[in-house]
């Protein structure tokens, strides 16, 4: 069967796989409806609307990636760009900047994030490599020390670049994959996004139902209540075995795509843990504004695992399957 | 669509773009009615959020207090507190035989709501100055308008003092409880309870 799905025309497999996409989620939604109408005691309300807002951000997030789809490379880097910008915004509110840092940050948000988004159009993958962790990161201390303020220096300089790895480098990976063209394989790039952002939320979701069903010993109680390396696992082991399913739409055979989609889940994973440990240090349970009326959750909350997941993902493809030079 | 709602429009988007403008109703529900809110003051961009944070049917009769020297000394700066905020004007430099409350007072006759810093001026750490008394000569005569107390919160590290571009920063408001002057309340008394109101809605963690 996977082989006369391997042989279908492109569009057909991009119809496919947004359909079984909106399908499995048509589902999921069907069997949360019913089971909110057959159990209504109190901490069941609460886990069902933390439920129901988890999967409205599904929805929202799987319809913006079909019209990133659609759009092209171009809407699909674009869509990126403003989620790092977003996501950026919720990290740096949580830290502690002082006056000193202004004209840092507004470099960061108006000069570095749209130049590492414009490097990643172009496909420029070995500036793209070392645009941040090289240049940025050297000028960032160059820029808060002409500020002339030298109270905690360290500390927000490091603040600073941490932001920009995980939320604009991390994440800017992700988009990168469009560029990346494989032999025989042309043009697939899309389908690499595609396989990353599914495997990696598969574990993401996999991993908080293997905490409340096969809950193992907390790891780091200090740091996540939740994160037991059973259920990591698991979660690793679920991404595999989704990622192998899809193997047809992507340049791999199938146990490659098993190893990388697993190895992907749980790199994620263990990125969710560090932003756990990040969220614990600033005092706050979830990034973001506080949820109250409005309802808007922390995006970085769900964005972690593939900020986490992207970069390694990205390096990984291109040092084993030599593509992208 | 004219010209000046369009500029709301588009202000209010990039108000929500670069601090979300997120406002929480902690005591009080946005509602349809006159009111006079009351707020912390760390910077211009207070009056934006505020706005940009109260529902859209709401921003049409809710004004801002705009210095009349500053706000009309160029056609743009006139034309934004005129036209799209709708402000009203009060003069610094006081006068003998003017009382500066007397344009606020026209507007609450007229029915508006108005969001007032009564701190006066913006102050730049932490705790709020002590209030002027404006708003106690306010509440004491139009006693049947709710006060309602506010907390702009995170908006000093989105623009300090003397920047120009503002950073992307959540901000939010926290809007509190009405309430109003009580019978034989002095007037030291009830603007520090004013002015607790306002700092007992600030966030915890910020």
């Amino acid at each position: 069967m996977f082989r006369t799905l391997r042989d279908l025309p492109v569009d057909a497999q991009v119809g496919l796989l947004f359909v079984s996409l909106f399908g499995v989620l048509s589902l999921i939604t069907v069997g949360h409806l019913l089971w909110s109408l057959r159990r209504q005691s109190e901490p069941d309300r609460d886990t069902l609307r933390d439920r129901k807002r988890n999967l409205r951000a599904v929805w929202l997030a799987a319809a913006l990636f079909w019209l990133a789809w659609i759009s092209g490379p171009i809407g699909a880097t674009l869509l990126f760009a403003v989620v790092s910008f977003l996501a950026l915004r919720e990290f740096i509110t949580l830290q502690h900047t002082r006056r000193g840092d202004h004209r840092t940050l507004l470099a960061v948000f108006f000069v570095v994030l749209p130049l590492q988004y414009i490097i990643v159009a172009r496909g420029h993958f070995d500036l793209l490599t070392v645009f941040i962790p090289v240049y940025v990161f050297f000028a960032i201390p160059v820029v808060s020390a002409l500020a002339g303020d030298p109270h905690r220096f360290l500390e927000r300089s490091a603040k600073i670049q941490f932001g920009i790895l995980v939320c604009v480098y991390g994440l800017s990976h992700a988009p990168a994959l469009l560029m990346l063209d494989f032999p025989q394989h042309e043009g697939r790039g899309p389908f690499l996004v595609f396989f990353l952002v599914v495997v990696v939320a598969v574990a993401h979701q996999v991993m908080r139902l293997a905490t409340r069903w096969f809950r193992g010993p907390a790891h780091a109680p200090d740091i996540s209540a939740t994160f037991s390396f059973r259920a990591w696992y698991i979660a690793a082991g679920s991404a595999g075995v989704v990622g192998a399913l899809m193997y047809w739409a992507t340049p791999f055979k199938a146990g490659q795509a098993f190893v990388l989609a697993s190895a992907a889940g749980a790199i994620g994973m263990l990125g969710e843990f560090v932003m756990e440990a990040l969220k614990r240090d600033a005092g706050v349970v979830q990034w973001g504004n506080r949820p109250a009326i409005t309802g808007a959750v922390g995006l970085l909350d769900r964005m972690a695992p593939l900020c986490f997941a992207a970069p390694v993902f990205f390096h990984g493809l291109r040092w084993y399957f030599n593509v992208g030079r | 669509m004219t010209k000046a709602e369009l500029a709301g429009h588009v202000l209010s988007f990039v108000a929500r773009l670069i601090t979300g403008a997120q406002g929480h109703w902690v005591g009080s529900t946005p509602k349809a009615e006159q009111r006079i809110y009351f707020a912390n003051h760390q910077s211009h961009f207070d009056w934006v959020l505020i706005w940009a944070a109260l529902p859209i049917e709401l921003r049409v009769n809710t004004r801002p207090i705009a210095a009349r020297d500053y706000w009309t000394s160029s056609p743009l700066k006139h034309w934004i507190t005129r036209e799209v905020f709708n402000a009203v004007y009060v003069s610094r430099s006081r006068t003998e035989d003017e009382d500066p409350l007397q344009p606020l007072v026209e507007a609450l006759a007229h029915g508006d709501s108005l969001v007032i810093f009564p701190e006066g001026t913006r102050g730049f750490q932490g705790e709020p100055m002590p209030f002027k008394s404006g708003l106690y000569h306010l509440a004491e005569q139009f006693p049947q308008v709710p006060l309602i107390p506010a907390w702009v919160d995170n908006v000093q590290r989105v623009m300090p003092k003397g920047e120009v571009v503002p950073v992307p920063l959540l901000c939010t408001v926290n809007f509190g409880a009405a309430m109003s002057l009580q019978p034989d309340e002095a007037k030291a008394d009830f603007l520090a309870r004013a002015r607790a109101a306002v700092v007992a809605l600030r966030p915890r963690v910020s």
